[in-house]
């Protein structure tokens, strides 16, 4: 019975014990920030991934000295070229006002200018075929002067890289407080096992398995770790929603969509949950241990 | 636990005990107690008494020699096979060792949780062993608030509510005024009566005279038993105080529960 009404032990009035639920509900605000960094990291790799390995940019540089109507066809040729290339699932000219939005960040916002602009043309290529970019750019410049095929790789693949290393620190953290924490109940058990020695020994005396003695102990430390552990959650959500309003109020495209899909939300809720058994069984462990070298 | 009437309770063969490094308390310890019997264990201060109850009680291991109770050899039993022989066994500690935090009641009822006896049986034997030693009315104070003798009254009741086979006493008329101390020797009398086998360690030389029970005699860490001189006198006066008979809980024999 995990949560036991009776003690025999006076494990409530340790002076540690009243600290351990505020330890611990530091330990799981921190641990609940770096998981939840974890996953929203992890979506975010995952949606760069999946959004952007399947798919190209094919830039066309503007050729001033000849006509519009010859660029358009250039436009067209090219466009005709990447949709018979096996692989390609949908090519699509961008809109000039598109390639305009795209440069407002140097240019300013401007409807029309007279600088030849390059066109780009999105390429959305079948993710089961893997379509070497190198072959289409080598393809496209036979025929077209200046063609440049773009598939992100090189950007994406160091941006992916950070993140997993971000992810790896992320969990590393994790790691760590979870050490601290079993640490911490490793000495408060301790300490109360030195506390009550006479009290354990008048319980062995009368007949107690170590296990009944240890299962007060782990019952008291699961409590209390579950108790630190809400504490801490709640905490970390009311951070964690700040963290979101203000990022809300950037309203910048910069800013990735960083809201926790449901499974995050659910991975955060049981940490109280995880705070009480890692508690628990630290504390059952610890006793189990030591009362091994007694008589 | 079942017993055989042909296995001693307790056996022990040139046992010795040293507590570290230090000196022998015990010395080539010799003796058997055998089902249903009642003994005194006297002697000067320091001599060993408190350390032989120990090593009956399984708090030590002996440092050398043979220790036997139950039948099982104490040296080398397995220490998961301990808690079960201790149920066996109950003890009056010299200063009582109630657990301070917990009621009477509690404390009473610890043998029958720690063998992990149902609350609804727990609360009905308590209560009335409680109604019978006359702590009715202190059933939820705790032990700093009783008197001595009332905390004396609670170590026994607890010592025998899970019907011991082997009940030891140490020094128990120690604290307590002389009425208090023939109350509490009647109580043994009759549980010995019911098969319970007894070793009361004392330093009341007239109570043993009186009780004329085998004496075993430690001194210098040796031990000599010599043999009682029982009379039916002391079983004959009334309990003063006491209720009379025992409460139904405690006379169904050694090992009710086992």
């Amino acid at each position: 019975m995990m949560f036991s009404r009776r003690t025999d032990l006076p494990l409530d009035k340790d002076p540690l014990s009243r600290f351990l639920p505020w330890l611990i509900a530091f330990m799981v605000f921190l641990a609940a920030l770096a998981q939840a960094g974890l996953i929203g990291l992890d979506v975010l790799a995952q949606r760069w991934d999946t959004g952007m390995a399947s798919t190209l940019t094919v830039q066309i540089p503007a050729d001033p000295d000849a006509s519009d109507a010859a660029n358009a066809r250039r436009l067209q040729t090219t466009l005709n070229m990447i949709s018979e290339t096996p692989g390609v699932m949908h090519a699509r000219v961008v809109s000039e006002a598109k390639v305009l939005q795209l440069l407002s960040p140097w240019l300013g916002v401007v409807q029309a200018i007279d600088v030849p602009l390059p066109r780009l043309i999105d390429v959305e290529t079948d993710p089961d075929i893997d379509l070497d970019a190198r072959i289409l750019q080598q393809k496209l410049a036979r025929t077209i002067e200046g063609a440049q095929v773009d598939d992100h790789g090189v950007w994406l693949g160091r941006l992916i890289e950070m993140v997993r290393t971000l992810e790896a620190l992320a969990a590393g953290v994790l790691g760590l407080i979870l050490l601290a924490a079993m640490s911490t109940v490793i000495f408060t058990t301790r300490t109360g096992l030195t506390v009550h020695a006479e009290a354990i020994e008048v319980l062995h005396l009368t007949g107690a398995q170590d296990s009944y003695i240890a299962k007060q102990f782990a019952g008291r430390a699961w409590a209390m770790g579950f108790k630190g552990g809400v504490i801490g959650l709640v905490l970390a959500a009311l951070t964690l929603a700040l963290l979101g309003y203000v990022a809300g109020r950037l309203q910048a495209g910069m800013i990735p969509d960083m809201s926790l899909p449901l499974v995050g939300w659910v991975s955060l809720a049981i940490l109280p949950l995880a705070a009480g058994l890692v508690a628990g069984l630290t504390a059952r462990l610890t006793v189990m241990r030591t009362l091994r070298r007694m008589i | 636990m079942d017993i055989d009437q042909n296995t001693p309770i307790a056996r022990f063969e040139n046992v010795g005990l040293r507590y570290g490094l230090g000196p022998e308390v015990l010395q080539d310890v010799t003796f058997e107690l055998k089902p249903g019997s009642y003994h005194f264990l006297v002697g000067p201060s320091g001599a060993g008494k408190s350390s032989l109850l120990k090593l009956m009680y399984l708090a030590h291991r002996p440092s050398r020699g043979l220790v036997h109770l139950f039948g099982h050899d104490i040296a080398t039993a397995a220490r998961d096979a301990l808690p079960a022989l201790r149920r066996s066994i109950g003890v009056v500690f010299q200063e009582y060792r109630l657990l301070e935090h917990l009621s009477t009641f509690d404390n009473v009822a610890l043998p029958l949780r720690v063998a992990g006896i149902r609350e609804s049986d727990i609360k009905r034997h308590v209560e009335e062993l409680l109604v019978w030693v006359g702590l009715k009315d202190h059933m939820s104070a705790r032990p700093p608030t009783l008197s001595g003798g009332q905390k004396q009254r609670a170590s026994i009741a607890r010592a025998v509510i899970a019907r011991p086979s082997l009940l030891m006493a140490d020094e128990p008329t120690g604290n307590v005024d002389d009425r208090m101390g023939y109350r509490l020797m009647h109580l043994f009398e009759e549980l010995n009566k019911l098969g319970t086998t007894i070793v009361v360690a004392t330093h009341n030389e007239a109570m043993v005279r009186e009780l004329g029970h085998p004496v075993m005699r430690l001194g210098a860490g040796t031990l000599h038993v010599s043999p009682g001189t029982k009379t039916d006198s002391f079983a004959r006066t009334s309990p003063q105080g006491l209720e009379r008979g025992l409460p139904h809980r405690l006379t169904r024999g050694p090992g009710a529960f086992e």
